[in-house]
């Protein structure tokens, strides 16, 4: 079993050891330097390889093997509260109430010993087991009675909802002994190294990116061999499968296992960067956005997963800083667009509508034709619409104009992923 | 037909008695007894809804019987197995409608029927080199070597016909249960089909059900005409639509 890469997964590889390499030198250097990184955005860079972990993960099983989960969240989730449990033991005496063995909440609940479910998380490589085991038996347990049963479709994603938003539920309560609503957070250090330092956020990020990586070459290698071709034809043929003699519902439970734990420790390395882990991490809007990532970056590819996660969240980032409001509308439509027009995601792109998009957007931002003042009155939705109107527009001149061109010159316009497995949806 | 007509138990290698089925209070199956004897081929004619793909799906485990018995080599009861148990055990199936994995190659459609472990950890770090040959001699057979790295999706319907009874070959059952075979092909290639069910039926246990009375005569087996779920008639093609009752139902007067 090993990882067959194409061009788009050697590209992938290459681009992420050159972040990991790249973010701790250009976060170190001075200031003043032209390449200098802010420490925030490391932060946020960290925050999207650590969401692009759970896209990779969910187009493990949605896109390679149709189950469409709806609860992916929980895993990462999980994974999170793992590793914050963790950072929890390591404040010791200087929390708040200074109490060297009980976290400050569970102080401040008046609780007299640490409950037995935190035994044993001072301890990092414990601590990192249970990254892993958590969310893995999590899935094992589920995916055990849910495939057995032969439950698929849109019942599976449901109960995959449930199974979130009943942990959701259960994390909220304080008396679960996870820190109910407030969840966790405070944390000081990890390995004794501070998490504020931006050596330390620096090392996160690279850490990210090369889990990541190996996140890839693990699906990759899975989706490649004879196992990974089960897992397709399961995907579009079930029954077939079952009369050609497989067990579909181990082959199920590994692919929804391995896919699990990935999710798991993507949200363990996200904990640390983000400072806090709590219930919301569970409600069923996390999971679905998720599933929105591999949705517009292009379900069954992988990369396009990842890249899926990254770009929808520079969106949000910017939307939610920009035009606060209006971001929901725009995820929607989004995934409107996404589902009619482009069911390979950008991944399916041609390099001709990739470009025509990259300028239509550069347009918008440097040329809006919905005058700036508009956006601070009341009709900012309608300037919204006239520039969305006015970008869309754009991007089919520019297209236009590219497609005339490369005619002209008597060349064709390859896919991006031309030389993928051909296993996409 | 009365049991005492049935060979013994142990002596057939695909043996139905007295099997009744219900789905909603419609009797799909009601008493249908068959014995096929080992390297036999026989052809299942009948008008549609006579139970033909019922009984296949009882025989690969689709479907459970209300009633009756099901043995598979004398000794395996197939009312207690699944679908992977039955097809483990060396029951190959085609479907009426042709299933193939349209989104993968004609190749590693193949490779997926071959003969091999089945195993999760078998298919993941096993290497694919055993099914090889079977691959290759399998497009042999069934013509497609052109077609090698295409889409079975892109596939024709008599070529997609062939690709499924191309991984039936490569899966190597004991029985093969073969669903309108040549549904949909021109009659070159009717004819092809019959020559190579026939080379099977050498060595394999072969149930055919067809429409297309010229493609069992040329089959040459003995005939089981189904009627609303009970064997109504069996015998050569010419006893079977010599009978009164098979032309009332079936063949028209």
């Amino acid at each position: 079993m090993i990882a067959r890469l194409d061009r788009a997964g050697w590209i992938f590889a290459f681009l992420l050891i050159a972040t990991a390499v790249a973010v701790p030198f250009m976060a170190l250097s001075p200031a003043t330097s032209a390449f200098h990184l802010p420490s925030y955005l490391v932060q946020v860079l960290g925050k999207y390889l650590c969401y692009a972990i759970l896209a990779l993960s969910l187009d493990l099983v949605w896109g390679y093997v149709g189950i469409l989960s709806l609860g992916h969240g929980a895993f990462f989730a999980l994974g999170g509260y793992a590793m914050g449990m963790y950072l929890m033991r390591q404040i010791g005496a200087r929390g708040v109430y200074a109490n060297p063995i009980l976290p400050d909440f569970m102080v401040f609940l008046n609780w007299k010993e640490l409950p037995v479910a935190w035994w044993g998380f001072q301890s990092f490589p414990y601590a990192m087991l249970m990254v892993v085991l958590v969310p893995g038996a999590l899935a094992l347990a589920f995916g055990w009675f849910a495939f057995r049963s032969r439950v698929t479709g849109v019942y599976l994603s449901i109960i995959t909802q449930a199974m979130t938003f009943a942990l959701f539920k259960e994390f909220f309560r304080n008396d679960f002994g996870f820190g109910g609503n407030n969840g966790l957070t405070d944390f000081k250090d990890l390995l004794g190294f501070s998490l504020q330092t931006d050596a330390m956020k620096a090392a996160l990020c690279s850490i990210s990116a090369i889990t990541l990586l190996i996140a890839y070459l693990v699906a990759r290698a899975i989706v490649t061999s004879k196992y990974g071709k089960v897992l397709v034809a399961v995907r579009d043929a079930e029954s077939r499968v079952r009369f050609l003699g497989y067990r579909v519902e181990n082959y199920k439970l590994f692919a929804f296992v391995v896919s699990a734990i990935i999710a798991g420790i993507g949200g363990a390395l996200y904990v640390p960067q983000v400072g806090i882990i709590n219930p919301s991490e569970f409600t069923p809007g996390n999971s679905i956005e998720a599933v929105l990532w591999v949705a517009v970056g292009g379900r069954g590819t992988l990369v396009g997963a990842a890249i899926g996660a990254v770009v929808v969240n520079l969106a949000k980032s910017y939307y939610t800083a920009a035009l606060p409001e209006v971001w929901l509308f725009a995820l929607g439509g989004l995934f409107v667009l996404v589902t009619l027009f482009l069911p390979k995601g950008i991944f399916g792109l041609r390099w001709v509508d990739l470009t025509a998009a990259a300028g239509a957007l550069l347009i918008v931002h440097f040329a809006p034709i919905a005058p700036n003042g508009l956006y601070q009155t009341y009709l900012l939705h309608l300037a919204f619409v006239i520039d969305v109107a006015w970008g869309i527009a754009a991007f089919f001149i520019i297209r236009f104009l590219l497609d005339w061109t490369i005619r002209r010159l008597g060349g064709a316009t390859p896919d991006i992923a031309r030389s993928s497995s051909g296993n996409g949806p | 037909m009365t049991e005492s007509t049935l060979p013994s138990l142990t002596s057939t290698v695909l043996y139905l008695d007295g099997v009744a089925v219900s789905f909603d209070g419609y009797k799909a199956l009601r008493g249908l007894s068959l014995a096929l004897l080992p390297g036999e081929m026989r052809a299942i004619i009948g008008p549609n809804g006579a139970g033909k793909t019922t009984m296949m799906d009882i025989i690969t485990g689709k479907t459970r019987p209300d009633s009756g018995d099901v043995y598979f080599d004398g000794k395996h009861d197939l009312t207690k197995l699944d679908e992977t148990e039955i097809a483990t055990l060396g029951i190959g199936r085609k479907f009426q409608k042709p299933t193939v994995f349209e989104r993968q190659t004609v190749e590693e459609n193949l490779l997926l029927a071959s003969r091999a472990p089945r195993s999760v950890m078998a298919t993941l770090f096993g290497g694919k080199a055993g099914e090889a040959a079977i691959i290759d001699e399998t497009l042999e057979t069934i013509k497609l070597q052109d077609s090698r790295a295409r889409l079975a999706g892109a596939l024709s319907h008599g070529q997609k016909q062939w690709l499924e009874i191309g991984m039936l070959l490569a899966q190597s059952p004991k029985l093969l249960l073969v669903d309108e075979p040549v549904a949909g092909m021109t009659d070159s290639e009717t004819a092809a089909t019959a020559e190579l069910l026939k080379t099977i039926a050498k060595v394999k246990s072969v149930v055919v059900v067809e429409h297309d009375m010229a493609f069992v005569r040329e089959l040459g087996v003995k005939v089981t005409c189904l009627h609303e779920g009970a064997a109504i008639a069996e015998g050569t093609l010419d006893q079977v639509s010599a009978d009164p009752r098979v032309i009332e139902v079936y063949l028209g007067r």
